[in-house]
């Protein structure tokens, strides 16, 4: 039924001289979330995006929601420049539609059409209250508004505004590296951050034989659920051995501690990793005060061994907001699946909530911390998930 | 492939070579349905009359009494469900006596049977899953319309004195106009026990294809006499009503096959597995700290144990390095809802739960092979306590 769709981006046109990198951007990853679906031309205006479909505007219309740095979009009607023709489609764009009141609001930037702006409004507005007697007229606050425009090639309305992710467009930043652990937290973080233009990246610690395979797989999934988001719609996942640290560790004389010292692990790895690949930042789902090792003092002995910026996009949020997020991303169901990861296996009695500098310096002065480090390095896996 | 041992039969089992080869004529030469009027059709319901035949030999029940499923599960479900939908007993729901150790197919049935009125009661069970008849006895009520117990646990492997609830059940009939329905879940049971249906008194009884060396997508429901039971399934007339749906031969094939070998060869299998078992439990002595959960009259082929301080998890994934599949005594340790109602059931403690590995053996296997698991074993759990402890 509606032949075009309008598509929003409030915040990137605020963007001053950066402007045009942006919406270039934008548009290519819109054009590159439709692959694959039919549709026709995408143009440009006036700060707006505009998609012609092919009567399939509601597959369009999903695809562009998990599109970031669209604010909305709405799906647009044509009709011929007469007004009969577009009082019948001020009914079609309103109907199904749950409303009280509603008002409408119509733009002529053409103006060889015979009537004005308000002589329309009060047009519609009457043929309106005639056909749909529910409805009353508010014009300061409507449920509904009825956007008219009318144009050289035809008059466009539309009502309905569909919310979109907002954001920046994906790879608008730089890339960040997330330690990706299979939980229902890290997914979140990685989704927060693409919502801020970083072209994410996993790195997953596998500690077969004491995981099995199927907890690889179940990260492998996690990533492949992340990729639409990402930039180019492909996620990267790098999955490093973390068993001769997990031998090293159970070995080792502070078993209170071996959380706080698993994560300076990953912490060393992934900066390395880091920087061998150009990422600016790391990326962690901790949550503060949630588990052992997300209290303050914890994060702050676990930071302490590199200076690239650690990003924790969930520091501040609830579980429940954590898992509502989780939900609508779609890695809820995926990231409670039964399966353990390394910090799963190796939970001792009482860990440590308040680790010092002093003891883990201690307790790793009896570890060969670099070569470790090394060892995981050298045997890292890399796969791409999504499109290609 | 070749140097794979697999211990994991209680699971599913590889199928048999001549049962392959049995089923090869009736995916694409003889691929008839028995519904159809011509001679294509009327091959396939040849073969159908025949599978029923000979698997009513092997049984000893009568052709009439056999209906072919697409698994255990749904024989399971046909069995319990089938009655609590008979018009009567929809209308006025009774009581069920089981055990907590049976199968999720049977315990998830009467769990959504308890939420339509019928009321279950469960008999108390050993510290190796053994149960009294006697105590089937103090349950018994006015409104006992089933007894639902299987043959060989899944898990442990104790076996069920099913002849002596048999004849417990048919004694408490004899004053009954609503008679006790006995059903027995004998999926691990066929092949490892002599079962005489005639003779056994049992009502219902369910098996299953892919334990037994079948393929998958075969399962089988005994029914006594003529069919009391109601559909779950409302289609054409096939399996007269009560399953329909157009036959799968080729399954049905190679599960006649397969319960037709496991039949014939039970008893030296037996013994073998006999054998085999013994090995395996010498074997093990040498490790220190191991317990076993089995009974010790049990199923030959299934073996229950735990190694202390050591996962059964990890353990299983060791193995694995090794070609070593065994399964895990509880699915998943980290999460509550793993733990196995098997070994919970029994009272074990939860750490031997989560410790708890489950072996189960094939006539296939030979004493070389079980002396390298024995072997792997020791070096495997001595190797993961050094690392945890």
């Amino acid at each position: 039924m509606y032949p075009i769709i309008l598509v929003r981006y409030g915040e990137l046109s605020l963007k001053g001289r950066n402007r045009k990198f942006f919406e270039d951007l934008l548009l290519k990853n819109i054009r590159s979330s439709l692959d694959g679906i039919p549709h026709g031309r995408i143009g440009k205006t006036f700060g707006r995006v505009y998609i012609r479909t092919e009567s399939n505007w509601e597959q369009i219309s999903r695809r562009l929601q998990r599109v970031f740095g669209i604010v909305s979009v709405s799906p647009v009607l044509k009709k011929e420049l007469d007004l009969e023709q577009i009082k019948k489609g001020a009914i079609q764009v309103i109907q199904g539609q749950e409303a009280q009141t509603f008002k409408v609001e119509t733009r002529r930037p053409y103006k060889g059409f015979p009537l004005i702006s308000p002589e329309i409004n009060s047009a519609l507005g009457a043929h309106i209250l005639n056909a749909c007697p529910q409805l009353r007229v508010d014009v300061h606050k409507p449920d509904l508004v009825l956007n008219v425009e009318i144009r050289r090639e035809g008059a466009f309305l539309y009502s309905r505004v569909i919310p979109c992710l907002g954001g920046l467009p994906a790879g608008s930043s730089g890339k960040g590296l997330l330690l990706l652990s299979g939980g229902i937290d890290s997914p979140v973080a990685a989704f927060l951050s693409m919502k801020r233009g970083v072209n994410v990246e996993g790195l997953h610690f596998h500690s077969y034989p004491f995981t099995s395979e199927r907890s690889k797989e179940k990260v492998i999934e996690l990533a492949r659920q992340l990729s639409p988001y990402n930039t180019e719609g492909v996620f990267r996942l790098w999955i490093a051995s973390f068993t001769e640290i997990q031998r090293a560790l159970q070995q080792n004389r502070y078993p209170s501690l071996s959380i706080t010292l698993m994560r300076r692990f990953m912490m060393r790895i992934g900066a390395a990793l880091a920087a061998k690949e150009q990422s600016y930042a790391l990326i962690t789902g901790d949550s503060l005060g949630q588990v052992a090792s997300q209290t303050m003092e914890s994060i702050y002995v676990i930071n302490a061994v590199t200076t690239t910026p650690v990003y924790r996009p969930l520091i501040g949020l609830d579980k429940q907001e954590i898992i509502d997020l989780a939900v609508q991303i779609g890695t809820y169901e995926t990231s409670i699946l039964p399966y353990e990861d390394c910090c799963t296996v190796f939970i001792p009695k009482n860990p440590a909530t308040r680790p010092t500098l002093e003891q883990v310096f201690q307790a790793e002065r009896e570890l060969d911390v670099e070569g470790l480090v090394q060892e995981s390095l050298a045997g890292i896996e890399v796969f791409e998930l999504g499109k290609k | 492939m070749q140097n794979e041992i697999y211990l994991d039969n209680s699971a599913t089992t590889a199928v048999a070579e001549e049962v392959v080869q049995a089923m090869e004529p009736y995916w694409s030469i003889q691929y008839g349905n028995p519904s159809s009027p011509h001679l294509r059709g009327i091959a396939a319901e040849k073969t159908m009359q025949s599978c029923r035949r000979q698997l009513a030999e092997l049984l000893e029940a009568d052709p009439s009494e056999l209906y072919f499923t697409s698994s255990g599960t749904e024989a399971n479900n046909l069995a319990l469900q089938g009655i609590a939908r008979i018009p009567f007993l929809a209308r006025n729901p009774g009581h069920i006596i089981t055990t907590p150790l049976e199968h999720p197919s049977v315990l998830n049935v009467l769990k959504y049977l308890e939420t339509l009125g019928w009321e279950i009661s469960f008999l108390t069970v050993g510290s190796r899953g053994e149960i009294d008849p006697q105590e089937m006895k103090t349950l018994f009520r006015n409104e006992t319309k089933l007894v639902s117990i299987m043959f060989v646990n899944n898990e442990i492997g104790t076996i069920a004195p099913i002849q002596e609830l048999a004849e417990l059940i048919q004694a408490e009939n004899k004053d009954r106009h609503q008679k006790i329905l006995f059903h027995v879940d004998a999926v691990q049971a066929l092949g490892y026990i002599p079962l005489s249906l005639q003779s056994l008194g049992v009502d219902l009884m369910t098996f299953s294809g892919h334990k037994i060396f079948g393929p998958k997508g075969a399962g089988l429901l005994y029914q006594r006499g003529k069919n009391r039971l109601k559909p779950l399934l409302f289609g054409g007339n096939q399996e007269k009503g009560l399953r329909p749906g157009t036959e799968n031969i080729p399954a049905i094939v190679g599960f006649t096959k397969a319960a037709q070998l496991v039949t014939e060869n039970r008893e030296a299998n037996v013994k073998h597995l006999q054998q085999l078992r013994r090995q395996l439990l010498e074997g093990i002595k040498d490790i220190k700290d191991y317990s076993i959960h089995n009974h010790p009259n049990g199923a030959p082929h299934i073996l229950n144990m735990s190694f202390k301080g050591v996962r059964g998890e990890v353990l299983v994934h060791f193995l694995e390095q090794k070609r070593i599949f065994v399964a895990m005594g509880a699915a998943c340790s980290s999460r509550r809802r793993g733990m196995s109602h098997v070994l919970e059931g029994i009272g074990l403690p939860a750490d031997e739960i989560l410790g708890a590995i489950r072996i189960s053996l094939s006539p296939e296997l030979t004493p070389n092979q079980i002396h390298y698991v024995i072997y792997s074993l020791k070096e495997t759990v001595e190797e993961i306590r050094n690392i945890y402890m």
